[in-house]
C-alpha cells in the first residue's frame, strides 16, 4: 500500500519562529537575521552543553515574544539536539515549565518536531512550539575529537552549526500577530514523514550521501502522490551539503523530475563555504531550524515566498555503531508550507 | 649533513602517514598506534636501529622512535635481568615521555579552556 | 535510480572531493621535517651539555611534549595541524597533543571522571598496544635467547 501525505485540514499555522547562533554564522551570509548570538559562542554558560541549552532558550524566548504568548499558554513543546539523553533541550527549556517531549531525529529533528507540533495542534492543542538546536563544540566533542585536536578535515565533511531555532505553532489563524509587513501566514498544509533509508554509507565524513537517498525517497513519495517540483518556490533541504545536494538532485532527476531550479540546501547558505574549512557546509538540527526560522519562514510571511516544501535529513548513528562498522542510515522529514495572505494584504 | 637526514627521514614517514589517512580513510588514533607498533616489530627485528644511527632525529622523534624505543628496553632489561625485563623494561625506557605527556597534559587542563573553531 | 547498497556507496565515493594528496604530502614533509630536524639539534644540545644519550633522547621528547602541550593549551597547534597534517601528527607532538586536547576539553567533567579518565582517549590506546607489542616481543626474545 502506498503510504499517502498526511493532509493538516484544520489550518494549523507557524505564528512566530527565532534564532540564536554563534560567531561563524553570525558572519555568514545570513548572519543579520539571528534573533540573538555570542562572540565566544559561550552564550554566557561555563560549558558547551549548557551553552547549547542556553540558544534553546534565547530562540523559543524570542519567539514567544515576538507572537507575543506567554509560556503557560503552550500545550507543548517539542524539542531535540543532538547530545545523549537530549540534554540541551531538557535544561534549556526547563524554565519554561511547558509539557515537554524530547525528540531525537540527528539532524531531522527540526522537521520532526514541526510535524509533530502541527499533528498536535490540528488534533486539538491550541499552541505548541518546536524547538532544536546543535553546537559545533559539544558535538565535536561527542562525535568526534577534542576540540584542541589537531586533525584535518576530509572535503567532504560538513561542519556542525552553532544555532538553535524555535517555531511557535497555532491552531488559530487569529491568534497569529500580524504587523504591516507581514503579508502571508505560514501555514502547515501537509506532513510526510520520513523513512529510514541505509544505502550502506559507512564514511562519518560524508554524511550528504548517507542522508540524499532518504530526501529523494521522501520527496519521491511525496511528488509520486500528487504535487509537482515546479508548484513550489523553494525545496528546502536540512543539512546534504555540498556533495548531499549534487546526489539529491540527480537522484530525483532519475524518476523523470527537475529539481534542480528551486531546491536550496540550509547546510549551503548558512556560511560563505568556499575557501574556509566549512567548504562541504553545515550541518547538525541547530542547521536547518535557524535557516528555516530566520530565512526562509520571514521570506513566506513578507509574501517573497509562496509555498515550501521543508525536507529536514538526518543520519541515524551513534559513534559507537560507526566504530562497530555498522553503516549510516538517513532520513528526511517534510512538511509542506503555504503562505496563506492575510486580509490586509488581499 | 646530519640535520638534512632528519628532516628526510622524519619527513618521510610523515609523508606516508598522510598517504595513509588521505587514501585509506584511516583516523589519527590508528595511525598512531601503527606507528608504534611498527616501531616495536621493526625494533624487534634490528631494522630500527641503524635508521637512527643514520637519522638521529628523524628517526627517534616520530612515534615510530617511541616503539624502537620500548622494544630496545626490552631487549636491555631481559639481557640484564632475564625474564623480568619482559614486563619491566618497555615502561622503564619510555617512562620520561609518558610521564611527561600524562603530567604536562593534567597540568594543561588546569590552566587553559577549549575554545571553538573558527 | 534503483541500485543496491555497494553501488550506491561507489557512486558517492566516486563523487566526493579528493583530499589534495600531494599539496598534504608536501606539508607533511615540510613540518614533520621540521620538527624532527629540530627534535636532532636539541638531542645533540643535551648531549653536549653531558647527558647520557638515553637521557639526551628522553629530554629532547619531553621538551618537543612540552613545547605540543602548550601550544594546544592556547589554541596554536590545532589550527597549524590542520594544514601539516600527518606532518604534527606522527611525531611525538601529536601525541602530546592528543594527550593535552583530551585533558582541557574533558576538565569540565571533573578531575576524576573528566580529566583523569578521559586524557587516554587517543593516547590510552598508543600506550596500550605499545607496550603490549614490547611484551610480545619480550617474551619471544626471552626464549629464542633462552634456547640459544
Amino acid at each position: 500500500m502506498t503510504r499517502l501525505p498526511i493532509r493538516i485540514e484544520k489550518g494549523v499555522y507557524i505564528a512566530s519562529s527565532a534564532s540564536a547562533a554563534g560567531k561563524n554564522e553570525k558572519e555568514g551570509p545570513l548572519g543579520s537575521a539571528f534573533d540573538a548570538s555570542s562572540d565566544d559562542d559561550r552564550f554566557g554558560q561555563d560549558t558547551w552543553e549548557r551553552a547549547e541549552s542556553e540558544m534553546q532558550r534565547l530562540a523559543l524566548d524570542a519567539a514567544l515574544g515576538k507572537a507575543d504568548f506567554d509560556p503557560s499558554s503552550l500545550d507543548a513543546v517539542f524539542a531535540g539536539d543532538l547530545l545523549n539523553q537530549c540534554v540541551a533541550s531538557n535544561y534549556g527549556l526547563l524554565s519554561f515549565g511547558i509539557p515537554f517531549f524530547g525528540l531525537y531525529g540527528a539532524c531531522s529533528t527540526a522537521a520532526e518536531g514541526l510535524i509533530l507540533a502541527s499533528l498536535f495542534c490540528g488534533a486539538g492543542a491550541k499552541r505548541c512550539a518546536a524547538v532544536t538546536s546543535s553546537h559545533f563544540c559539544s558535538a565535536e566533542r561527542q562525535f568526534r575529537f577534542p576540540l584542541e585536536y589537531g586533525g584535518q578535515r576530509t572535503p567532504t565533511a560538513q561542519w556542525t552549526v552553532t544555532a538553535a531555532g524555535a517555531f511557535i505553532l497555532t491552531d488559530d489563524r487569529d491568534d497569529v500577530r500580524i504587523d504591516a509587513s507581514v503579508r502571508a501566514i505560514p501555514r502547515i498544509a501537509a506532513v510526510m514523514p520520513g523513512i529510514a533509508v541505509d544505502r550502506g554509507i559507512d564514511d562519518l565524513s560524508n554524511m550528504g550521501a548517507a542522508m540524499a537517498p532518504a530526501a529523494a525517497d521522501t520527496l519521491t513519495r511525496y511528488f509520486s502522490a500528487g504535487a509537482d517540483p515546479g508548484e513550489f518556490d523553494l525545496i528546502v533541504t536540512g543539512d546534504l551539503g555540498r556533495e548531499g545536494s549534487e546526489i539529491l538532485r540527480d537522484l530525483i532527476a532519475s524518476t523523470g523530475r527537475d529539481i534542480t531550479r528551486n531546491h536550496v540546501d540550509c547546510g549551503m547558505m548558512i556560511y560563505d563555504c568556499d575557501g574556509t574549512d566549512r567548504h562541504a557546509g553545515g550541518s547538525g538540527c541547530g542547521c536547518s531550524a535557524a535557516v528555516m526560522a530566520s530565512n526562509i519562514l520571514p521570506n513566506v510571511r513578507a509574501g517573497v515566498l509562496k509555498r515550501v516544501l521543508f525536507v529536514g535529513t538526518g543520519a541515524l548513528m551513534s559513534p559507537l555503531t560507526v566504530n562497530q562498522k555498522g553503516t549510516i542510515p538517513g532520513i528526511a522529514h517534510l512538511c509542506d508550507i503555504t503562505g496563506e495572505v492575510t486580509r490586509e494584504a488581499k | 649533513m646530519e640535520y638534512l637526514r632528519a628532516f628526510i627521514v622524519g619527513g618521510a614517514l610523515c609523508v606516508l602517514a598522510q598517504i595513509l589517512i588521505d587514501k585509506t580513510r584511516m583516523s589519527p588514533g590508528r595511525i598512531l598506534v601503527l606507528y608504534v607498533t611498527a616501531g616495536v616489530v621493526l625494533g624487534a627485528v634490528g631494522l630500527y636501529g641503524p635508521l637512527v644511527d643514520f637519522a638521529g632525529g628523524g628517526a627517534t622523534v616520530p612515534l615510530t622512535g617511541f616503539g624502537y624505543l620500548i622494544s630496545k628496553g626490552v631487549k636491555d632489561a631481559i639481557d640484564a635481568e632475564g625474564a623480568v625485563g619482559i614486563l619491566k623494561g618497555g615502561v622503564t625506557a619510555a617512562a620520561g615521555g609518558i610521564t611527561a605527556a600524562l603530567f604536562f597534559g593534567a597540568a594543561a587542563s588546569l590552566f587553559f579552556k577549549s575554545r571553538p573553531k573558527r | 535510480m534503483n541500485t543496491d547498497g555497494k553501488t550506491y556507496k561507489k557512486f558517492a565515493q566516486a563523487r566526493a572531493r579528493k583530499s589534495p594528496v600531494l599539496k598534504n604530502c608536501a606539508a607533511a614533509f615540510a613540518s614533520g621535517g621540521a620538527i624532527c630536524a629540530a627534535g636532532h639539534g636539541l638531542r645533540t644540545l643535551f648531549s653536549s651539555v653531558g647527558f647520557s644519550d638515553a637521557d639526551a633522547g628522553m629530554l629532547t621528547s619531553s621538551t618537543l611534549i612540552l613545547i605540543a602541550v602548550l601550544l594546544t593549551g592556547i589554541g596554536v597547534f590545532d589550527t597549524v595541524a590542520k594544514h601539516t597534517g600527518a606532518g604534527t601528527l606522527v611525531p611525538i607532538t601529536g601525541f602530546a597533543n592528543a594527550v593535552a586536547s583530551s585533558a582541557i576539553d574533558s576538565r569540565t567533567e571533573g578531575l576524576v571522571p573528566g580529566v583523569g579518565a578521559k586524557i587516554f582517549t587517543v593516547a590510552g590506546p598508543v600506550l596500550v598496544w605499545g607496550i603490549s607489542a614490547g611484551a610480545v616481543y619480550g617474551v619471544i626474545y626471552y626464549f629464542v635467547t633462552a634456547l640459544r
